[in-house]
């Protein structure tokens, strides 16, 4: 029988109380007094040199208050890039400033070069649009290969489209080539990992808000990390004192990643809120999320596997390209590099991983961590080569990936790519996997299809990934500037409810009801006493917010802490109040008691007694019970998978359709089964969706031809299938209190190369020779590669 | 948006006054002219709707046998109210967009829009349909004149469409993947003086009828009948979903199939 509340319990989401009725509060929805409104004037065109701007116009029209240009942020800071990556000879990447508003050029369309402050949205955007702005067009480039050939140049000041020439690990680049030469086969993949348009929910919003009597800023904005983006704020864009400014990231309608990144509209409206002294609220538009949310992906890639001809692998060599669009956004340098090349060993005890990865930029939006961020492109490129291989040596591609397989017996394993896995059972996975997704009953479904004059498929994938980023110690020496710490603070009120004050950000992934799961587990109450507090720097520990599948992990541990620190304390309540020694006091399912007496104290009698100081050791004990925790993990957490999907071609048409998927993951312990499955089931939709429908095209001139949904294809419900999503198999992490891994981004890392997997083998079932399609695996690509068109 | 005027007339003729208004526009269901507003890509100084007239709605059947539907008629009303009479043509209705769409936009506006990908355009095409104005009646062979192009005067205002009912007919719609309009969809309609194939989605001059398939399957209504034809990409439309050639390609699949359906 399944708990119903506690660790393990799949409890329903008390959030979604407020998101299913309507009643969540969103940054749009916070209306202030006296608030007034921000147009932005965006490029049209992809690269550009601003002779002029012109605003008398539109000055003069019905209710415009101020107008901006990026002449007004010269003194300020830039958005800066959050990770320093070093090129192979050493030299620090290039990193040219990103204005709060374009300034001498534009460099891609949506690039905003104005804005406009009125009474109201209508107005601004009329002004807006009166704004006359002599650009004098640049060529442009888009396509990453001629960008590192030479002019035109996205940032005149560099001299240069390349911003580092990353390799990983340099030192083992010799050592790969060598056994790649030496190698008995070498199979060789060429293939992009799309671009990726994020498109959360809710679109973009930020409302600033200035105090003159007490010279304090409030910033509402759709962030997963408040923290953060007060930080990049304070310290780099416009100075603004840590403690005058608030940061308030209410409910987010989806984040993705999109909304890790501080952005200029942000500092837009609190530099026009502070010279107008009145709020001013911006909320994008769906074409304005189109050109300007931070896209994902974007990689080209050249991968090598060389094995043995029994499919021992020798070594994984990988060249890639990867796009960072115009300008660096926050984390789109340690995306390609420690997100991706660190994990390009995968589950394998291959010896030899060299990667090589050119940061370039083009005239097209930023590019930055997308729901996996560079595990993703990292597992395509291996799942992808393997199955390539597999298909030339003759060997059955579950056969050969277990040969591989890093054993059980072999953690904590250190993988050729330099990270040191701490646990796993990959060949339990493929286990299960091989049980759940029925293969026996493959050839017979097959057979079936084919009677239909359908081609069925089936591909397989097996991924590792790399969660909850850490330590910062780690991280610091390999070019993070940031920490990736995280903490919480846990608040036992006087009638012994309880307030836990966190960092992470909920937008979508269970806090409000995971969190107290495991509080009420440890302190023996009812979850449903507990509350999480999340998204106001003025309420919560400084913490680094919701990205990378770290909040259970990270922020989770420090909620562990700070609770087993409220433990500690109150168990010292207790021993007085009991009159025991504290030693001798036990704490189990919310009581105290003393050993070998039937002497008993609630929690709640403790956390009266805590605020209501009376008879009470105040020369040991201070009143009051909170305690708060900061946690700074050991390592990574290694979730693991194995996944299969099954796809039915309409050879005629190139259609494909997903018939089954089944995914079955390793995340550790898990608090709440539930939330689990939902978080797999919608990354296997966004993987699902890049696999076969998301495409982000720009065209030679820089122009975005997918800008809406007409032309980009999100995936749909009847786009999938119904999945088999399986967590039972469990290697508790080693180094953190929950044993817990991370579960929100699996299922976008493991599904695309299953799918394009399964797309080859349906066409090689038909006996068309193809070897590989680039995603999105479109029914025109597929069409054109059967028919060699 | 930019500011405009609306009006809401309740009879076809306050309707056609109300548009003498210079720049003023005709407003259906809105399902394609409100998201243009919304882009800022339209600035009428008035939208004239034609919600409120009851002579715009409605199916029946005319003396002749001929469906009729009014032009302010929405989609889900089509799909409902056809079935019994033209099961293709209610099919198709039923498979625009979703229900909100369905609900909201109307059949004369997506013939005056005339969207080279829109499915309302292939039925009239194949049926041989009469598009009636408040001023005139126009064979459907007259009416298309390209993308987003038609034989409509400024002001003019569709107030039926009626459809021969063909004795087989079937739309095959092979979907754009985002948009779900026709990347190709062809409609074929078996008349007892002969077959029309008409086909949208897939040319540059917008909604087409492909004779050669119509010569086939007038002498042999079947699949096959069409299996040793070629479509030219010449002049068809190529965009990040299909090339010239898969949409040449997607004519003859989409046929094949309309006919074993039909
Ligand atoms: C999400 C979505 C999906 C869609 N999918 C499809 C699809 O799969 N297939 C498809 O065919 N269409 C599709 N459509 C378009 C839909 O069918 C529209 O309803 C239709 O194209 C326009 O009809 P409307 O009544 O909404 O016209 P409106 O948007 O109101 O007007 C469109 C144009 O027609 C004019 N007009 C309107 N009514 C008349 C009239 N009676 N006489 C003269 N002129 C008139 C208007 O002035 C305007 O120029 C989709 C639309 C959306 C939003």
């Amino acid at each position: 029988m399944p708990k119903d509340t506690g660790i393990g319990a799949s409890t329903k989401r008390r959030e979604d109380v407020r998101f299913l009725t309507g009643r969540g509060k969103y940054t749009d929805d916070i209306q202030l007094t006296g608030q007034a409104h921000a147009a932005f004037v965006r490029s049209q065109v992809a690269h550009g040199e601003i002779l002029s701007i012109d605003t008398s116009d539109a000055e003069k029209m019905p209710g415009v208050l101020a107008i901006f240009t990026g002449e007004d942020f010269v003194d300020v800071g830039g958005n800066p890039a959050g990770w320093l990556i070093n090129s192979r000879d050493g030299e620090p990447m290039k990193e040219p400033k990103r204005p709060v508003l374009a300034h001498g050029k534009v460099r891609h369309v949506g690039d905003a070069y104005a804005a406009v402050i009125a009474e109201t949205a209508e107005q601004a955007r009329d002004a807006a649009e009166a704004i006359a702005a002599d650009i004098k067009e640049l060529p442009a480039v888009t396509n990453m290969a001629q960008a590192l050939a030479g002019a035109p140049f996205v940032h005149d000041e560099i001299a240069t489209n390349q911003c580092f020439d990353w390799g990983w690990i340099e030192d083992n680049r010799a050592a790969t080539d060598e056994a790649i030469r030496n190698a008995p086969h070498v199979t060789t993949l060429e293939l992009v990992n799309n671009r990726l348009v994020p498109n959360a929910m809710e679109p973009r919003a930020s409302t600033g808000d200035y105090d003159p009597g007490t010279g304090d800023y409030t910033l509402y904005t759709t962030s997963q990390n408040p923290h953060l983006t007060r930080l990049l704020i304070s310290a780099f864009v416009l100075g603004i004192p840590e403690n005058k400014l608030r940061v308030i990231a209410p409910d987010v309608g989806g984040g993705f990643g999109s909304k890790i990144y501080h952005y200029g509209e942000e500092a837009l409206v609190l530099a026009a809120a502070k010279k107008l002294g009145r709020p001013v609220r911006w909320t994008a538009t769906r074409s304005e999320s189109f050109l300007t949310d931070a896209h994902g992906r974007d990689h080209v890639t050249k991968i090598e596997l060389a094995c043995e001809k029994d499919g021992t692998f020798i070594a994984f060599r990988t060249e890639t390209m990867a796009n960072v669009g115009a300008y660096l956004s926050n984390f789109s340098t340690a995306t390609p590099t420690f997100l991706h090349g660190t994990l390009m060993a995968g589950n394998y005890t291959v010896p030899n991983v060299y990667v090589n990865v050119k940061a370039v930029f083009t005239n097209t939006a930023p590019v930055d961590a997308y729901r996996g961020a560079g595990r993703p492109e990292a597992t395509y490129s291996i799942e992808r080569v393997i199955d390539k291989a597999a298909r030339e040596l003759g060997l059955d591609p579950i056969a050969i990936r277990r040969k591989n397989f890093v054993k059980p017996d072999q953690f904590p394993f250190t993988s050729a790519a330099g990270l040191e896995y701490d646990i796993g059972n990959y060949d339990a996975l493929m286990d299960k996997l091989e049980e759940l997704a029925d293969f026996g009953g493959f050839a017979e479904r097959r057979k079936a299809s084919e009677a239909a004059g359908k081609l069925r498929g089936l591909g397989i994938n097996s991924y590792i990934e790399a969660c909850g980023i850490a330590p910062s110690n780690l991280v610091g020496i390999l070019g993070s500037r940031v920490g990736l710490y995280d903490a919480a603070t846990v608040r036992v009120n006087a009638t012994g409810n309880i307030s836990v004050m966190v960092g992470a950000h909920s937008h979508g992934q269970g806090h409000e009801t995971a969190f107290p799961q495991v509080v009420g587990e440890m302190l023996g109450i009812d979850p449903a006493s507990v509350d999480i507090v999340h998204g106001d720097t003025s309420k919560i520990p400084f913490g680094m917010g919701s990205y990378g599948s770290r909040s259970l992990a990270v922020c989770g541990s420090a909620v562990v802490r700070a609770t087993e620190k409220v433990i500690a304390k109150a168990k010292k309540i207790a021993a007085h109040m009991l009159e025991a020694s504290e030693a001798d006091v036990e704490f189990a399912e919310g009581n105290f008691t003393v050993a070998g007496t039937d002497k008993s104290v609630s929690f709640g009698e403790v956390a009266l007694k805590a605020y209501i100081p009376h008879n009470f050791p105040l020369d040991s004990v201070e009143p009051g019970l909170e305690e708060t925790a900061f946690y700074d993990p050991a390592n990574f957490t290694y979730p693991a998978g194995g996944y299969a999907c099954e796809v039915e071609v309409d050879p005629e048409t190139g259609k494909v359709t997903v018939e089954r998927f089944t995914a079955c993951d390793d995340f550790g312990n898990v608090i709440n089964p539930m939330i689990v499955s939902g978080q797999v089931h919608g990354g296997i939709g966004q993987g699902i969706g890049q696999a076969l429908l998301e495409n982000t095209v720009y065209d030679e001139n820089g122009q975005l031809t997918s800008a809406s949904y007409m032309d980009y294809a999100m995936p749909r419900a009847d786009d999938l299938p119904f999945y088999t999503v399986d967590h039972s198999c469990v290697t508790p992490c080693t180094h953190n209190p929950l044993g817990v891994k991370g579960c929100g981004e699996a299922g976008a890392i493991g599904s695309p190369p299953a799918v394009v997997n399964a797309v080859i083998d349906a066409l090689q079932s038909g006996g068309h020779n193809v070897t590989h399609i680039d995603m999105p695996v479109s029914p025109s690509r597929v069409w054109a590669a059967m028919n060699n068109a | 948006m930019y500011a405009f005027d609306i009006e809401r007339p309740t009879t076809i003729a306050d309707a056609v006054a109300a548009l003498g208004a210079e720049d003023a526009q005709a407003l259906g269901g809105g399902q394609t002219l409100i998201p243009t507003l919304k882009q800022r890509l339209a600035m009428p100084s008035k939208l004239v709707s034609l919600t409120a007239i009851p002579e715009l709605k409605g199916v029946c059947v005319a003396d002749d046998g001929a469906l009729c539907i009014g032009g302010g008629t929405t989609h889900a009303t089509v799909a409902a109210q056809a079935a019994a009479h033209y099961p293709a043509l209610a099919a198709l209705a039923g498979g625009i967009g979703d229900p909100a769409v369905r609900n909201r936009g109307t059949i004369g506006g997506s013939l005056a829009n005339n969207d080279p990908a829109a499915c309302y355009p292939a039925a009239a095409l194949a049926s041989g349909a009469t598009i009636v104005t408040n001023a005139r009646q126009m064979a459907a062979d007259d009416y298309f004149q390209g993308l987003f192009t038609t034989a409509l005067d400024e002001g003019e205002i569709i107030t039926e469409v009626r459809f021969p009912v063909p004795d087989r007919a079937a739309y095959m719609k092979f979907q754009q993947p985002a948009s779900r309009f026709a990347l190709t969809g062809v409609f074929v309609a078996k008349y007892a003086d002969g077959v029309r194939v008409a086909v949208t989605g897939a040319s540059e001059g917008g909604v087409f009828r492909w004779t050669e398939a119509e010569a086939a399957l007038s002498a042999d209504f079947s699949a096959d009948a069409v299996a040793g034809l070629s479509v030219s990409s010449n002049g068809m439309m190529g965009d990040v979903h299909g090339t010239p050639d898969y949409r040449a390609h997607l004519v003859k699949v989409m046929t094949k199939r309309a006919v074993a359906a039909a």
